[in-house]
């Protein structure tokens, strides 16, 4: 059997940059490397000596797509640290935030980087010919989860509100309900879109996936919660990394994420949050989920842009509960002193489970950062599923075949930049066929 | 700015940095299919697979030289683009990532990597103008979206660029804001930082903290002079100036300077 190697050498619609190299003998595939080539930053280490009021600033900047994943992450692991409780009000506000991060990613992520897949084109400008109301609808859907951040964030990348103990302002109550009125129609639009993601033709693949994400008895985890997982585990965030640890690999400036002991991959985003916390969608979100022809809980990775769909109308729907209950907060933070301590945090960006560790000195400074992005731990996964999607795909020549792989990597809205502490595709067929 | 083929060939460009300078183009919701109607996008890896070869009439560089590799291909984009655009601080300052600069990298890869062997990084985070000739820069962490379109519609009806070079400190006078640094004594950037933002920071009660890098014919030490003598100590000036920007001249300059007072 001849040998034949297949690349993508520069993968698209993902935030940052990485490649894929796959080698294969006949229909055997040998290798499968997600290369991730985005250079290293050094976040973890440039943090020690910096003063924890700056983390929140400095960690929004691992990713411009997803600044409130890393400030909420870092925000409540500093709060951990310092032994500081904060407001119902403030807690309240921060799920605002987030369902305003939720709406931009997961509207700009449906609409303009994954649907171009199902309907078979290169991106949103040629796909806005076709199908103009469905890209109208993205856009605004985008805007509206913009709009949200700039007036609770002070802009929609790399908000500058969000401080250690709260907010540096509470929102003027007339800012954020003047928003209603969009937000009504939105919630219906995110609906549609949903009900349309839905009717896409997904192949029929399903693996036997370890969902991990965080759970909470009584809402839709977003801030806070245990970490579970499909198969069954359920510890507090402080237990984290004696259940995940990190491996450094040759072809990643990315570090892969395993469960510990078994080494085993694990799936983390919105496919493992809607089938962890089904029944704590919002009311609209809920009943959408048993009309769509899906089973859930679901294991098809391309069908996570249902759950997306799914998320984006929840994320609107709770987004109104708290700007119509909204009362101006005083004070907008909570005070507090410098001490000695550590504290950890896991929250849910839009792509999944995000986990950061710090460590503080006495006067205020950090001494230790480890932060665990979402993207590092889906690496493994990805790799795996490739291995099980290819003999589906590479009857096909290079080109179609390096296409059907990327098609399967973007189900998982992977934010490169994020994970580098990642994506280039790279077949290797040995002697071409 | 036209081409003989018609619209302008526009490349996205992203060295190492965040993707939010590049996703302020996405973000621009309502004027996203007007402005990529004006040009002919044929490299743009976030927003569309569809890639063409070189040349480029208009190149947007994202990121900071970090890399052998990196300082290879931003000169051969160079060689390749009519009129290059560095957009936001990591392009036109090294960004964040250049606190390496004033660190033994070997030892930040250790921190950060069990295997630092397999990484390929430089010493130094470096801005683009460092390596290859740039025509225009966009400042920012994250750039203003509408001083994006602004440029991008200027080079298409062929006008030279333009963006406001004063502090935001002016910004902020404007806004009818109490100063922050009068007010409460917290230290604020917005005298020495150039305007961009809208004087975001000090609008929601907390000082400035450089974003938009230094602004012209400032005096930095007028600055750092006077947030010492009301108390401030002289480290923590020092991490003021050194963030997003402390790559930038004058911010880069200062922060030597007062680290050499401690």
């Amino acid at each position: 059997m001849s040998n034949r190697t297949i690349k993508v050498e520069a993968l698209t619609r993902v935030e940052g940059e990485g490649g894929l190299y796959v080698q294969l003998d006949g229909d055997t595939v040998q290798d499968v490397k997600l290369s991730i080539y985005e250079p290293p930053r050094f976040f973890e280490a440039f943090l020690r000596g910096r003063r924890l009021e700056e983390v929140p600033d400095i960690t929004a900047r691992i990713c411009g797509i997803c600044p409130v994943a890393y400030q909420m992450s870092a925000v409540h692991a500093l709060e951990a640290a310092l032994g500081v409780t904060i407001s119902p009000e403030i807690r309240r506000l921060r799920r605002l935030l987030y369902c305003g991060e939720w709406i931009e990613s997961h509207a700009l992520h449906m609409h303009l980087l994954h649907a171009p897949d199902f309907l078979g084109f290169n991106g949103v400008a040629d796909m806005a010919a076709q199908f103009p109301d469905e890209v109208n609808r993205g856009l605004r859907l985008k805007k509206h989860g913009n709009e949200l951040l700039e007036v609770l964030g002070g802009r929609a990348i790399h908000p500058i509100n969000v401080c250690v103990g709260g907010f540096y302002r509470a929102p003027k109550k007339d800012d954020l309900t003047k928003l209603l009125p969009d937000y009504e129609w939105g919630l219906e639009a995110a609906i549609e879109a949903t009900r349309w993601v839905a009717t896409l033709d997904f192949p029929g693949f399903a693996r036997p996936y370890d969902m991990v994400a965080l759970q909470h008895p009584d809402e839709y985890a977003m801030n806070e919660g245990h970490v579970a997982s499909t198969s069954g585990l359920s510890i507090d965030v402080r237990e984290y990394e004696q259940h995940f640890e990190e491996h450094h690999v040759a072809h990643s400036t990315a570090l892969h994420s395993v469960r510990q002991g078994s080494n085993a991959s694990y799936h983390v985003g919105p496919l493992a949050r809607v089938n962890l916390s089904l029944d704590h969608l919002s009311p609209r979100a809920r009943r959408l989920a048993d009309e769509l022809d899906i089973d859930w809980p679901c294991w098809n990775p391309f069908q996570a842009i249902v759950a997306r769909g799914l998320e984006l109308v929840h994320a609107y729907e709770e987004a109104m509960d708290i700007i119509r209950d909204y009362r101006p907060m005083r004070p907008s933070r909570i005070e507090y002193t410098h001490h000695a301590g550590f504290g950890c945090a896991a929250t849910e960006a839009p792509r999944g489970l995000i986990y950061h560790r710090y460590e503080v000195d006495r006067e205020g400074k950090i001494t230790f950062a480890k932060i665990v992005p979402p993207t590092s731990q889906n690496q493994q996964q990805i790799e795996e599923d490739l291995r099980d999607w290819l003999p589906r795909v590479i009857d096909d020549d290079d080109d179609q075949t390096a296409l059907d792989c990327e098609r399967l990597i973007r189900c998982y809205d992977p934010c490169i930049s994020c994970s580098t502490h990642f994506l280039k595709l790279t077949i290797d067929r040995g002697d071409s066929r | 700015m036209s081409t003989s083929a018609g619209k302008p060939k526009l490349g996205v460009f992203k060295f190492a940095s965040c993707d939010g300078c590049q996703l302020s183009l996405l973000d621009a919701e309502d004027h996203l299919l007007d402005v990529l109607g004006l040009v002919d996008v044929t490299y743009f890896l976030e927003a569309t697979s569809h890639i063409e070869d070189g040349p480029y009439d208009v190149a947007l560089v994202e990121g900071s030289i970090t890399t052998p590799h990196d300082q290879e291909r931003i000169q051969d984009i160079r060689r390749q683009s009519s009129f290059l655009i560095t957009i936001g601080a990591c392009a036109t300052a090294g960004g964040i990532q250049a606190l390496r600069n004033w660190a033994d990298c070997d030892d930040f890869i250790r921190t950060v990597y069990a295997s630092p062997e397999y990484i390929s990084s430089l010493a130094t985070s470096t801005a683009i103008a460092d390596h290859v000739q740039v025509d225009f820069e966009l400042r920012g962490c994250p750039i203003n979206q509408y001083q994006l379109i602004e440029v991008i519609q200027s080079l298409v009806a062929g006008r030279k660029p333009r963006t406001r070079t004063h502090s935001v400190c002016m910004d902020c006078k404007q806004r009818g804001n109490v100063c922050i640094t009068v007010a409460t004594g917290e230290p604020c950037l917005g005298p020495v930082t150039q305007s961009g933002c809208g004087a975001i920071c000090p609008t929601y009660n907390r000082g400035c903290y450089g974003c938009y890098g230094p602004a012209k014919q400032i005096h930095a030490q007028s600055l750092t002079d006077h947030l010492i003598g009301e108390g401030a100590a002289p480290a923590h000036v020092v991490q003021l100036l050194r963030n997003f920007n402390s790559g930038a001249e004058p911010f880069r300059d200062e922060s030597n300077r007062v680290e050499a007072l401690t």
